[in-house]
């Protein structure tokens, strides 16, 4: 609420009208305190992507810090959903990307020849802006992961990592009847819980959602919300989203993303209320985006 | 403008935009219209005219089994009287004692056509079915010769002059004197379903033709199905884009559209004269059909392929699926409908093919039911073809017979597809 607050003071603020298109990207300092979160689980530097010719994401460096939650914002094609998908290599499935940088996971970059992506994605889970259960039973969907990793050793330790998935994921109470049904007949919100279960059902160190609230109501939104707070004593989160409001609920720091540059990351509180870059501030005083 | 005269301008064109909104719809249930008629058309021709030769004419013999004339040595070695006895002989002799009064030469050889040159075959099975009946004589009901069937079916008139009808005067006489005594009547025609072809239209059956059909076709559903499917999954899933696999794709699609007689030459050259495989025999014609089927399959199962949503693939990656895990766990059976019915429709195309089939030989005159791959035989379509170009008026009604059973063939297959879609269709 205070933030939100500080939002609207800002979007009155006078100073904010000079709307100038420096466009200077934070691109220093390895290790400096603005990128550095103070126990990094994954650290990035210099990560560039090209689809083809286009260079969509220039020299971003950031760090990902253990059990915090990081929101990325900024408008529409700045690259925060680009770069997010670079972090577990999702952006390997579209043809003609390439990332170069490097971006490490216990002191391994992800991008190195030697590192499976099979692995790497177990370590680093993911859930996608729509919510995506496969045409299965709610049950098959959680136990696929332990299923293909051989996470569980049989029936009574499937059962138990099903059980806690869903309920890490809060679906637990709603599904617990009717595991057999279909998951894509749940619920929009649900559907979205259940994936979130499914991610964390191999246990990963780092979730990465996409813009995982786009495609909810409000109230589901809400749940989710909550559910990402829970999450964080146990993961990792970096979460990409539109809505000012809820980087500013559920994350920790926030990285502003333009045009493919990381203007800003800093406190979310600090972004949200004190922005130290021109850009950061017109867009969440809602100038443009 | 103002809003007044724009909302005008609208009203005035309305009755246009209807008119040719009326008139679209007019032409699309004409289209429908003249489809459905020339539907009923067909059906009603075919059916018409080959209804018929469900039933055939059976004629009632009291038949001796003479061991005099079926095992004159008198050894009762059941192999020897079914290669040596005269059952012609029975069956005339069996006419002749209908008939006692005619006795000129050239009278008596009419009579014996009044039943089937192949009536003799009929005694010869019942005999080995059933050996105790050697010497005893029975009522036989069999099969009657074609031209008679083709009278008492109508389609030889008695009121033409006798000299341009293929049934003589006489023989009209001895078919009504069989008819009042209830020694002639039109029965289930079971030879039809059950035999091979045949020189004589009342022996001929569909059946051989149907099982060649049918083991040409398992042949080319299990090369072209898997084959197809796996180079459609490489080709969608795992082939790198490049030139090459460009140039793959291009020449799927034309060879798609190569009238499928070039593919019967290719397996006539390749799999007859260089592999040196037998001719006529449903194996060559499921590989030569298989080579046709393989690109509709591929296509098929290609845009199957493409059409499953990629959140489903990024799900499966999102949790560490390995490729192949995420293709086969997921995205195949997504896949699967779209890909069986492409198959299906490859099969029912396959099974409409004659061409290529002439090429390797099984256009051949074939008796015999086929018992494998490897035996010579014919196929449904081929059937029809030999058949429509035989003269004999029994053959016309049994060609249209044939095309009623193909049709069905077809109608089983399509149905097949489509429960197996609705059993393998999934929401997401």
């Amino acid at each position: 609420m205070d933030i939100a607050m500080n939002t609207t003071e800002a979007l009155m603020s006078p100073d904010s009208t000079d709307a100038t298109s420096v466009h200077k990207p934070v691109r220093d300092a390895v290790g400096s305190p603005l990128l550095d979160a103070t126990d990094a689980r994954m650290t990035c530097r210099n990560v560039n992507v090209y689809y083809g010719e286009k260079h969509a994401i220039h020299d971003v460096s950031l760090d990902i810090g253990k059990n915090e939650v990081i929101a990325m914002i900024g408008p529409s094609g700045c690259g925060k959903s680009t770069f997010l998908r670079c972090l577990n290599r999702m952006n390997d499935t579209i043809e003609g990307c390439r990332v170069s940088g490097q971006i490490q996971i216990d002191d391994q970059d992800i991008y190195d020849k030697s590192i499976d992506v099979v692995p790497l994605r177990a370590q680093v889970g993911m859930v996608f802006q729509k919510p995506n259960p496969f045409p299965k039973s709610i049950f098959d969907n959680v136990a696929y992961g332990p299923r293909i990793h051989g996470l569980a050793g049989n029936r009574t330790d499937l059962d138990e990592i099903v059980e806690t998935s869903l309920q890490k994921a809060g679906l637990w109470e709603e599904v617990k009847d009717r595991l057999d049904q279909p998951g894509t007949g749940l619920s929009g919100g649900q559907q979205q819980r259940l994936c979130i279960a499914r991610a964390i059902a191999v246990s990963p160190e780092v979730i990465l959602m996409d813009e995982p609230c786009s495609a909810l109501d409000p109230i589901a939104t809400a749940r989710i919300e909550e559910l990402i707070d829970e999450l964080r004593s146990n993961f990792t989160i970096a979460i990409v989203t539109h809505s000012m409001q809820q980087a500013a609920r559920v994350s920790q720091r926030t990285a502003y993303f333009h045009l493919g540059d990381l203007i800003e990351v800093g406190a979310t509180e600090q972004i949200f209320t004190n922005p130290t870059h021109k850009l950061t501030e017109d867009y969440i005083t809602g100038r443009f985006g | 403008m103002s809003n007044n005269e724009s909302m005008n301008r609208v009203r005035a064109g309305l009755a246009r935009r209807y008119a040719t909104e009326r008139r679209f719809r007019m032409y699309g249930v004409l289209a429908i219209l003249m489809s459905l008629f020339f539907l009923v058309l067909l059906f009603t021709t075919i059916i018409g005219n080959g209804y018929t030769a469900f039933l055939q004419t059976h004629i009632k013999l009291d038949i001796t089994f003479d061991q005099a004339l079926l095992d004159p040595s008198g050894k009762g070695d059941l192999a020897e009287i079914s290669r040596t006895g005269d059952f012609n002989g029975v069956v005339k002799a069996a006419l002749r004692e209908a008939f006692p009064e005619v006795t000129k030469r050239g009278d008596r050889k009419s009579l014996y056509n009044l039943a089937s040159g192949g009536a003799g075959f009929e005694l010869r099975d019942m005999l080995m079915a059933d050996p105790s009946l050697m010497g005893k004589t029975v009522s036989v009901w069999l099969t009657a010769d074609d031209e008679i069937d083709m009278f008492m079916k109508g389609h030889i008139d008695r009121d033409v002059p006798e000299d341009d009808r293929r049934v003589k005067d006489l023989t009209i006489e001895w078919v009504d004197r069989l008819l009042a005594e209830d020694r002639l009547e039109k029965q289930f025609n079971t030879t039809f379903f059950t035999a091979g072809d045949s020189r004589d239209a009342e022996q001929s059956g569909i059946w051989g033709a149907a099982v060649g059909s049918f083991y040409t076709l398992i042949v080319t559903l299990l090369l072209s199905f898997p084959i197809g499917v796996a180079a459609a999954i490489y080709l969608e899933e795992f082939a790198p884009t490049n030139r090459f696999t460009d140039f793959i794709e291009v020449n799927i699609n034309n060879l798609a559209a190569v009238p499928s007689i070039v593919f019967g030459l290719l397996g006539l050259a390749v799999f007859i004269s260089f592999f040196g495989m037998p001719r006529s025999a449903p194996l060559v014609g499921g590989l030569v059909l298989t080579l046709m089927t393989l690109p509709t399959i591929i296509i098929a199962s290609r845009a199957a392929l493409k059409s499953v949503p990629p959140s489903i693939r990024e799900a499966a990656l999102g949790i560490g699926a390995s490729k192949m895990q995420m293709v086969f766990h997921h995205v195949l059976p997504l896949a699967m409908p779209g890909m069986l019915t492409g198959a299906i429709i490859g099969m029912a195309q396959a099974l409409g093919e004659s061409a290529p089939l002439l090429m390797i030989g099984m256009v051949a005159f074939i008796v015999d039911i086929p018992g494998g791959v490897f035996d010579p035989s014919t196929v449904l379509p081929v059937q029809i073809y030999l058949w429509a170009d035989s003269p004999e008026r029994a053959f016309v009604e049994r060609t249209s017979a044939a095309i009623m059973v193909l049709l069905a063939f077809l109608v089983v297959m399509n149905a097949l597809a489509v429960m197996l879609r609705k059993r393998f269709e999934k929401r997401w």
